[in-house]
């Protein structure tokens, strides 16, 4: 099971800002960083810049079509589906950087150990991670979170837990390529102790592929949450997540197709432009690029 | 692209010309469970059963018995003993004859085979007589009046015993009966075949030789089948999407109201969870119903298609009990009672199963309750997780949807007799039980209305649930199809259904 | 590295504690979940004598290890046990549906192969134009859009507008090969469209790697027209490791069609997998992920032996 995804190893970090610069050349990655950080900041602002309170119901204005008072239209309990959208913005990307830091936080020091240690404890960790990685992923989740009880932080941790497999096989690549360069047997021909050359000299080489599996696996886990809800086990009523809205309104595209609109559109842009930037990022990290 | 839409073009035309067979296809809300009516537990299973397996007796649109296999029906005089006059020349699939022997043995199975889902609904009956080929006898220890509806649904099914004998607990995957239609194939989660059976006692109501039963879970998708002429009858068509059938002139809406209910149930005694306020103080649980408005979760959530009710039988049954009527929302004394019991800010949490028009409904209230300053808070619970959490008593409040039984002792004695079955909130007052049991100890009808209509003043008391709505069955029908009758158990009999 | 049969009998050495590891985590997801699957057969009237009952006949009193230990037994001789829910061997079961699964998995794979692969090249030959922009975005929406709402929305459009391709169900090939494109048409597409935009990715990227490679800019400081280049020279060897990552894709599509299935009533693996877990029918959840587990193993495999084979480097 050959992670082929993973990219090249980096080399020694000459110049931390080259990689930004050139970054800041990729138009599609920064038009992605820029949607992105437009949904973050409408998300931490929902509070201020929603119109109405997203859970207030008016049983008289049920499935109303976009109008002046409610821009995005009315769900089908009468709610002002703008402020859902806002507000919904925050469980769905909270789903998002919380699972794939849960992913990140267990997936990476499990890797760098895996890769460090070799011998029993690599074997183990690594006959571990292909078991969860044979394991069908939408199974794994949906047995955690019906095992934790449908909410949208157990939904978070089942998809992080799902996520985390790929982190470690993909850290452990790395560490492996990353040991045999030059200037990390240098160090340890110095003395460095083990922790020390792993921290210092490792760590950074090996955090470029991440930061590009990070931001897809994020897409994927907006994406996770959205089927979870399908399946009743994501972010629970009345709190709306896009996932969730998406997945009630499935049920009204005949009557209320802009209940779908909204909650779909803001899906496909953020996962779009966290694949631009993950995209992006690749090319920027590439050693090989001009 | 274009090659594949010329390829399902072609493959439609194909279908569509495709010999002079007379196939009705039904599209089903579930997949259905085993198939043999001794074990079979699911509600959408009855659909199937309806025709592959004739019972002794049926219910018409009225809830009115009316005879099947059975073609009389006679009580002795001390109600314990009930006697059947069979239908004569009636065969089962196979070829046997369904006579008394048949019937006995069938009963017996249900009573006796090992895991039978049947025999706490007739475990009254202490002994089956063959009088002759045609008659039968059934002995009860004490009368049971509600005995003789379960006779209406799967209880009352009767089995070939020699190919019942033969497949064993295997029964299920080919059941051999009398109905109308044998079987022919079950692929598991795609579909189930039946073909018309030439021996059916009732075989000039039968115009189509095949049935195919198709599972398709998503209510949308299951439309859209229709909508696209895939399939020609489809049931629980979501309420919201009755306008689009009734706007499409290829398509018809049938409906009829059903036999159960949606409701609240709380927990009274069941463990620690019982311990609150609205556990112990009927007053709690009568202000939620006072802030509860059942017309605008109608018209809200169903368009105003369900009715509203506050009995474990609708309004339209004729159990009904018109002395205690829907009461009317009313915040102020809802408030005013939450006062009165040392509650104003009241707190709880309702489970609710998984499904957004549960999700619908329990927000709707949620709304509503918020209004008279009571925060209900929501909890969706899968269903094998929610059924035990409720025998645990894990719960203050849940939703649940009852499928509802032609007798009203069906729908009432399981959830509020003391230790009944599913009385998972731990209702027990002697009073409530005194009632229900003499409901179900006579065949007299005025006697039960009587004992129901104490009954009945007991739950509004008491409320330990709160019965909000009724549902409707909404059956999507392909224009072209005539004769479908509705009764209100939900299930679709093929008899008298043709293309027109 | 080694003789290919030695490599091959070392991988397949590795894969059976993966498969051990497999089975422990559906054994451990079957402690953690909670609910009764003796008290979900019991059905609405919920018979004491028949939750009993339910709880002998299937053993579910036992404690895990024991069951565990019965199930490993049972599955070396071969045998997958029952299904509670619908009383068919789990064998039987896996058998009708492994089919199904395995067609949408490779119709899928013709879609990702057809759309992204194109789309790959064409944006990595035209790089930084509109041309790469617009087959990214086409490429990326697939991955953006959840699958149960594409293909609802497919279904509206090509079966309620235009009355073209079935709404749900399935169809067998040998009864009718082409009601069986038809009934798969809408869920490969909306399946394959994911599998698409990862397949576009790496092509693209590895097209890109490889146009930069010294013998391209030889190639090229010869000469040759820039298609040539492309056809001949480049993506020879930028598909290989995409054709590596397909079969691990194809993999996923095994186990990961689950909602898919769902809005399509298609009766593959997912459908059967997720009606096992809400049924806690453990037996049919145990022999369907095993089942699955071991495709994915063997297709990496397959994807490393194709590495293996047409990478000279790898070949020492």
């Amino acid at each position: 099971m050959t992670a082929v995804a993973a990219a090249p190893a980096g080399e020694a970090p000459r110049d931390r800002f080259r990689a930004w610069r050139r970054l800041r050349r990729r138009k599609a990655a920064m038009v992605g960083l820029a949607v992105f950080a437009a949904f973050i900041l409408l998300a931490l602002a929902a509070p201020w810049v929603a119109p109405y309170d997203p859970l207030k119901t008016n049983f008289l204005l049920v499935r109303k079509p976009p109008s002046g008072l409610h821009w995005f239209g009315t769900d089908e309990i009468g709610r002002d589906v703008l402020s859902r959208v806002l507000w919904g913005a925050r469980a769905s990307l909270l789903a998002g950087v919380v699972s794939v830091t849960i992913a990140v936080a267990i997936g990476v020091p499990l890797g760098l150990l895996s890769g460090y240690a070799r011998g029993w404890v690599d074997g183990l960790l690594m006959r571990v991670t292909d078991g969860l990685l044979a394991c069908p992923g939408l199974i794994l989740a949906i047995a955690m979170a019906a095992f934790l009880g449908p909410s949208l932080t157990n939904a978070m941790i089942a998809i992080g837990i799902t996520a985390m497999p790929v982190f470690i096989r993909l850290t452990r690549g790395q560490v492996l390529a990353v040991t045999v360069e030059d200037y990390v047997e240098a160090a340890r021909a110095l003395g460095n102790p083990p922790m020390r050359i792993a921290l210092r000299h490792v760590l950074p080489n090996i955090l470029p592929p991440i930061l590009v599996q990070a931001t897809l696996a994020m897409a994927a886990a907006i994406l996770a949450e959205a089927a979870l809800s399908f399946l009743g086990l994501g972010q629970q009523p009345p709190a709306p997540s896009w996932g969730s809205m998406l997945n009630v309104a499935r049920n009204f595209i005949g009557q209320a197709p802009w209940m779908s609109w909204w909650p779909g559109l803001a899906i496909v842009a953020v996962v779009l432009s966290l694949n631009l930037l993950g995209d992006g990022l690749r090319d920027a990290f590439d050693p090989k690029e001009d | 692209m274009k090659r594949l839409i010329a390829l399902a073009f072609a493959a439609t035309l194909a279908a569509g010309t495709a010999g002079a067979q007379t196939t009705l296809r039904i599209g089903l809300a579930e997949d259905p469970d085993v198939m043999d009516p001794t074990t079979a537990r699911t509600f959408v299973g009855r659909i199937v059963f309806a025709s592959v397996c004739d019972k002794l007796l049926d219910i018409d649109r009225d809830q009115k018995l009316v005879p099947q296999l059975a073609t009389e029906w006679s009580w002795s005089d001390d109600q314990k003993s009930l006697t059947l006059k069979l239908r004569p020349n009636v065969k089962f699939h196979d070829g046997e004859p369904m006579d008394a022997a048949a019937v006995k043995y069938s009963l017996e199975r249900h009573l006796n085979f090992p895991g039978s889902r049947r025999k706490g609904e007739i475990s009254q009956i202490k002994a089956i007589t063959v009088v002759d080929p045609l008659t039968v006898r059934l002995d009860l220890a004490v009368p049971f009046a509600p005995l003789i509806a379960q006779l209406t649904d799967r209880a009352g099914m009767i089995v070939s015993p020699k190919a019942a004998a033969a497949m064993g607990d295997k029964f299920g995957s080919a059941p051999v009966c009398a109905g109308p239609f044998k079987w022919v194939e079950r692929v598991q989660q795609d579909r189930i075949v039946v073909e018309r059976f030439a021996d059916y006692w009732d075989g000039g109501n039968i115009h189509f030789d095949r049935i195919v039963y198709q599972p398709v879970v998503d209510a949308t998708v299951r439309l859209a089948s229709l909508q696209s002429g895939q399939l020609d009858l489809v049931e629980r068509v979501a309420a919201t999407d009755v306008d689009t059938v009734k706007r499409n002139s290829r398509l018809r809406l049938v409906q009829a109201t059903e036999l159960g209910y949606l409701g609240i149930s709380f927990n009274i005694a069941n463990g620690d969870k019982a311990k609150t306020p609205l556990g112990q103080d009927a007053r709690v649980r009568r202000a939620i119903e006072l802030a509860i408005d059942r017309d605008a979760i109608n018209q809200v959530v169903f368009n105003g298609l369900f009715t509203p009710g506050n009995q474990w039988v609708s309004p339209q049954s004729p159990w009904y009990v018109k002395s205690v009527p829907v009461p009317r929302r009313d915040v102020t004394r809802a408030k005013a009672l939450l006062k009165e019991a040392g509650v104003p800010n009241l707190s709880f949490t309702l489970n609710l199963p998984s499904g957004s028009e549960n999700a619908q409904v329990a927000q709707v209230i949620q709304a509503m309750l918020q209004e008279a300053g009571i925060d209900m808070k929501l909890r969706t619970v899968e269903f094998a997780t929610s059924l035990q959490m409720a025998s645990k008593g894990d719960f203050e409040a849940y939703l649940i949807p009852w499928s509802g039984r032609v007798d009203p002792d069906g729908n009432i004695w399981t959830f509020s007799a003391c230790e009944a079955a599913q009385n998972d909130a731990r209702y027990c007052n002697p009073e409530m039980d005194k009632w229900l049991k003499e409901a179900r100890s006579t065949n007299d009808r005025e006697r039960r209305m009587a004992a129901y209509e104490q009954a009945a003043k007991v739950q509004a008391a008491d409320l330990p649930r709160i019965y909000l709505y009724h549902r409707t069955w909404l059956y999507g029908l392909s224009g072209k199809l005539q004769g479908f009758q509705s009764p209100p158990d939900g299930l679709i009999r093929v008899q008298g259904l043709k293309l027109g | 590295m080694g003789s290919l049969p030695a490599y091959i009998a070392r991988r397949l050495l590795v894969a059976l504690p993966t498969l051990l590891v497999v089975s422990f985590i559906v054994f451990g997801l079957q402690l953690l979940l909670p609910g009764d699957p003796a008290l979900l057969l019991a059905g609405e009237d919920r018979d004491p004598e028949v939750i009993a009952y339910m709880r002998r006949l299937y053993r579910l009193d036992e404690p895990i290890w024991v069951q565990y230990g019965d199930w490993v037994l049972r599955v070396v001789q071969g045998d997958l046990g029952e299904s509670i829910r619908l009383k068919e061997s789990v064998g039987s079961l896996i058998g009708a549906k492994l089919w199904v699964t395995a067609e949408l998995a490779v119709l899928s794979m013709l879609w990702a192969v057809a759309i992204g692969i194109p789309a790959g090249i064409l944006s990595a030959v035209k790089r930084d134009t509109i041309w790469d922009w617009s087959a990214s975005a086409v490429g990326l929406a697939g991955l953006s859009i959840p699958n149960f709402w594409l293909g609802i929305m497919l279904i509206l459009f090509f079966s309620v507008e235009l009355g073209w391709l079935p709404a749900s169900g399935y169809v067998s090939p040998w009864e009718d090969p082409l009601g069986n494109l038809a009934a798969l048409a809408m869920p490969s597409f909306v399946l394959g469209s994911g599998v698409a935009a990862v397949l576009m990715r790496h092509t693209r990227s590895a097209m890109l790697t490889v146009l930069n490679a010294d013998y391209i800019r030889t190639a090229r400081a010869k000469g040759l027209a820039e298609k040539r280049v492309v056809r001949r020279h480049a993506l020879r060897n930028a598909l290989v490791p995409v054709v590596t990552l397909g079969a691990i894709q194809l993999g996923e599509l095994l186990g990961g069609a689950v909602l898919t299935e769902q809005v399509f009533s298609i009766p593959g693996f997912g459908k059967l997998i997720v009606d096992a877990v809400f049924n806690r029918d453990y037996a049919v959840v145990q022999g369907v992920v095993l089942v699955t587990a071991l495709a994915f193993i063997l297709l990496n495999l397959v994807a490393d032996l194709i590495y293996f084979l047409v990478n000279p480097r790898m070949r020492g």
